[in-house]
């Protein structure tokens, strides 16, 4: 019987809660919403189409390679964990070009494995370890994350393994000496002046906030923007992944009447943190790298998302046709961010199956000396392991969707 | 070895500024920082309240109780979304909107006092009836806890479930040169009766005494004709009563934590919480709670980043249990004379 007053009561109590919740929102101040920050009327217009290299080398090649069924290509990285979409994406678009080239050709059946990281450099190694002991796969496209790369770069050493990573973009992976180490777009350090360039320059911002998250991106990221910001910055401020309260953040950024916030990080703890933003009333603009360019973004941080631009070394595959149609009707969705990435990456090394380079040592040497254009940008890379001329997008929320706006840092 | 344990060490200690202590930040934004704290620690002490009723009651600690809270966030998530709730603040009049939110509150609670009551009778009163010691009863809890976190996983996939705005928060008042938010009165508000109430119902209700009794000697309880089991699920229900609620306000508070380890973090924190307070108190709880995200937001402002902000929260833990071991207001249940 008592139990029964009790549940009424807390009801009650609840009720009550609500009541107040309303009466608040009667008497809300008009004018307190936008207690910092300076609002944002830049308006740069959505890009429609972009240029692709005429000569592209495409998955399919010329439809007459052989090569020993046993011939395996894999993809490593994060499948499941909280910023599983980006690892999504790539695999998809691996998975692509793979299904374009075993279509074509008959005599070369390549086949194609999945190790999932969860993107976390804990537990990256058991699979790589795993991978690199199959002898039967001889490349690999991944990892996708800067911190499981840096994890797991010796493993790949040791056993020869050739690996193209579609979206790792901290500057030191390449700085270890490692030689099977290919990265397949712009790094950090090209990627956080260009940034810096973009909030100062286009965005016409004065006052910046930066916040970093504790990852190996999010701090190389960080710092090679805070560097090209200059005397814009007014403030950093440093989060935890994982973390979803970012109230003593938003409380500093607010004091500091900031015009603009630029999150180094990734979008399980971005998301959040514009919606809270938002939600205690700043009007400035946010900017987040590729690690925020994602859908997931939008969906996470609902309607604040409409204040977001994101940097990114990645080329819109969207608006790419053949490989936009191809993907759409493959995955049963828009090609994501790295999708097209994912899927060069892959050509590069089935190209060279196709060339006859069935082996590791083989196909390691063939990355080492490629030189030829694909769908997204032409993939040459220096002894260390970086392209040589790699190139910064900049993309906005415009209705719900992420659109690319056009080269940046130039 | 010594440059084995080097390599080990974060990256940001090669900076030459590695920890630094704001002081103007944390004086300029105390009182909202003091806000924040007190809204997210009474979200902690709800959830630290489920901890603590069934240590008192059966010394089990329960780590499935963060998937008791998280099957409350989407008990909130599947109604709202169900009532037509979206990324954007609802255009409906507040009547509706707290008609909304009840209904999402009574689902929550259903969804989490469900979930604790499956998880009694299915995973620990098993054990019971076969006098398992005590460590199986925890490395049950852990399995449980992973059981319905990977089983939420499969079915809803890695991604949080997206964002559900239930109304748009403003400012209603000024204290100190800070806005108070309405999110912020009903979460504090909301959570400091639902303990209110909890508390007087252990304390005096006949029920609440069974609880008590069995907390204290169950089998003396037994022999004084309280019957033993009705009471253990009584207590795992009333925890995952205040998990739903506390669910309510998680997810009005951070609208994109509805995802299949959302529960995680925030268990643990909610555990330290219990800890920090009393484990098997009830007050303790609602002061370990209110402590604990005090100190998180205080350390986050002055230190600037929130691996330390864990640290410090940790380190004050392990300071007050070398003091008081109990925890700051003991760990007594059953004496309690509240």
């Amino acid at each position: 019987m008592y139990r029964k007053q009790v549940m009424t009561t807390l009801a009650a109590a609840a009720t009550l809660g609500m009541l107040m919740a309303g009466c608040a929102n009667q008497a809300a101040p008009q004018s307190s919403g936008s207690a910092g920050g300076g609002s944002t009327t830049v308006n740069i217009p959505a890009l429609t189409s972009i240029q692709t290299p005429k000569d592209a080398v495409l998955p399919a090649g010329n439809g007459k390679a052989t090569c020993p069924a046993t011939t395996t290509l894999a993809y490593i990285g994060a499948e499941t964990g909280a910023n599983a979409q980006l690892g999504i994406n790539i695999f998809n678009g691996v998975q692509l070009a793979v299904s374009q080239h075993n279509k074509a050709n008959a005599n070369c059946q390549v086949q194609f494995k999945k190790f999932d990281t969860e993107g976390d450099p804990n537990k990256a190694t058991g699979p790589v370890t795993q991978a690199t002991k199959e002898a039967d796969i001889i490349g690999v496209v991944g990892l996708p994350f800067s911190g499981e790369s840096k994890a797991t770069g010796n493993i790949f050493e040791q056993q020869k393994l050739v690996h193209i990573t579609p979206a790792a973009t901290n500057p030191t992976l390449t700085q270890n000496g490692w030689t099977t180490f290919f990265r397949g777009l712009g790094n950090d350090a090209v990627q956080g002046p260009a940034a810096a360039k973009f909030i100062t320059g286009k965005l016409g911002a004065k006052k910046v906030y930066l916040v970093q998250d504790d990852s190996d991106y999010g701090i190389g990221l960080g710092k090679t923007t805070s560097d090209g910001l200059g005397s814009a910055l007014i403030g950093t401020d440093k989060v935890t992944t994982g973390q979803k309260d970012f109230s003593a953040t938003i409380s500093k950024i607010m004091n500091a009447k900031a015009d603009a916030v630029f999150y180094s990080g990734y979008y399980a703890e971005g998301a959040p943190f514009d919606q809270q933003l938002v939600a205690k009333g700043f009007t400035g603009t946010f900017i987040g790298p590729d690690g925020l360019k994602d859908d997931q973004f939008i969906k996470q941080a609902g309607d604040a998302s409409a204040n977001a631009f994101f940097t990114c070394p990645c080329i819109p595959g969207e608006l790419i046709p053949t490989f936009e149609s191809a993907y759409k009707a493959a995955n049963n969705m828009e090609p994501g961010t790295y999708s097209i990435e994912g899927y060069d990456a892959a050509t590069v090394l089935l190209a060279g199956i196709d060339a006859g380079n069935q082996d590791r040592a083989k196909l390691l040497s063939w990355v080492k000396s490629y030189d030829k254009d694909g769908l997204s940008k032409h993939y040459k890379w220096n002894d260390k392991g970086e392209l040589q001329a790699p190139t910064v997008y900049g993309y906005k929320v415009e209705n719900g969707k992420i659109v690319p706006i056009g080269a940046i840092g130039e | 070895m010594i440059p084995t344990l080097l390599t080990m060490l974060p990256a940001s200690a090669s900076d030459s500024s590695w920890i630094t202590f704001d002081i103007p930040s944390l004086l300029q934004n105390f009182w909202s920082a003091t806000f924040d704290g007190l809204t997210f620690g009474s979200i902690y002490a709800l959830v630290a309240l489920g901890y603590t009723l069934v240590y008192g009651v059966l010394n089990l600690i329960n780590f499935a109780h963060s998937e008791v809270f998280i099957m409350g966030c989407y008990g909130v998530f599947f109604t709202l979304s169900f009532l037509g709730f979206g990324p954007s603040a609802p255009n409906l009049s507040i009547g509706s909107i707290i008609v909304n939110l009840l209904l999402a509150l009574v689902v929550a609670i259903c969804a989490s006092a469900l979930t604790a009551f499956l998880l009694e009778r299915l995973a620990y009163k098993p054990l019971r009836k076969r006098n398992a010691p005590r460590l199986v009863f925890l490395i049950t809890a852990i399995g449980a806890s992973f059981t319905i976190q990977y089983t939420i996983f499969l079915v809803r996939g890695p991604n949080p479930e997206p964002a559900l705005t239930m109304f748009r928060s403003r400012p209603i008042f000024e204290v100190f040169g800070t806005f108070i938010y309405d999110q912020q009165l009903i979460i504090v508000i909301a959570a400091v009766i639902m303990m209110v109430i909890t508390e007087r119902f252990i304390s005096k209700s006949r029920t609440g005494r069974g609880i008590r009794a069995v907390a204290q000697d169950p089998d003396t309880a037994t022999l004084m004709g309280v019957n033993k089991e009705k009471i253990i699920i009584t207590t795992f229900v009333i925890g995952g009563i205040l998990a739903g609620a506390a669910a309510l306000f998680y997810v009005m508070k951070i609208p994109s934590g509805v995802q299949y380890n959302g529960g995680f973090i925030l268990g643990i924190k909610a555990f330290a919480a219990a800890v920090l307070g009393g484990i098997g108190n009830v007050r303790g709880a609602l002061l370990g709670g209110l402590l604990l995200g005090l100190i998180g937001n205080y350390g986050q402002i002055l230190l600037g980043n929130s691996q330390w902000t864990d640290v410090v929260a940790f380190v004050v833990l392990v300071l007050v249990l070398l003091l008081r071991p109990e925890g700051i207001l003991g760990t007594s249940l059953g004496r309690s004379k509240a």
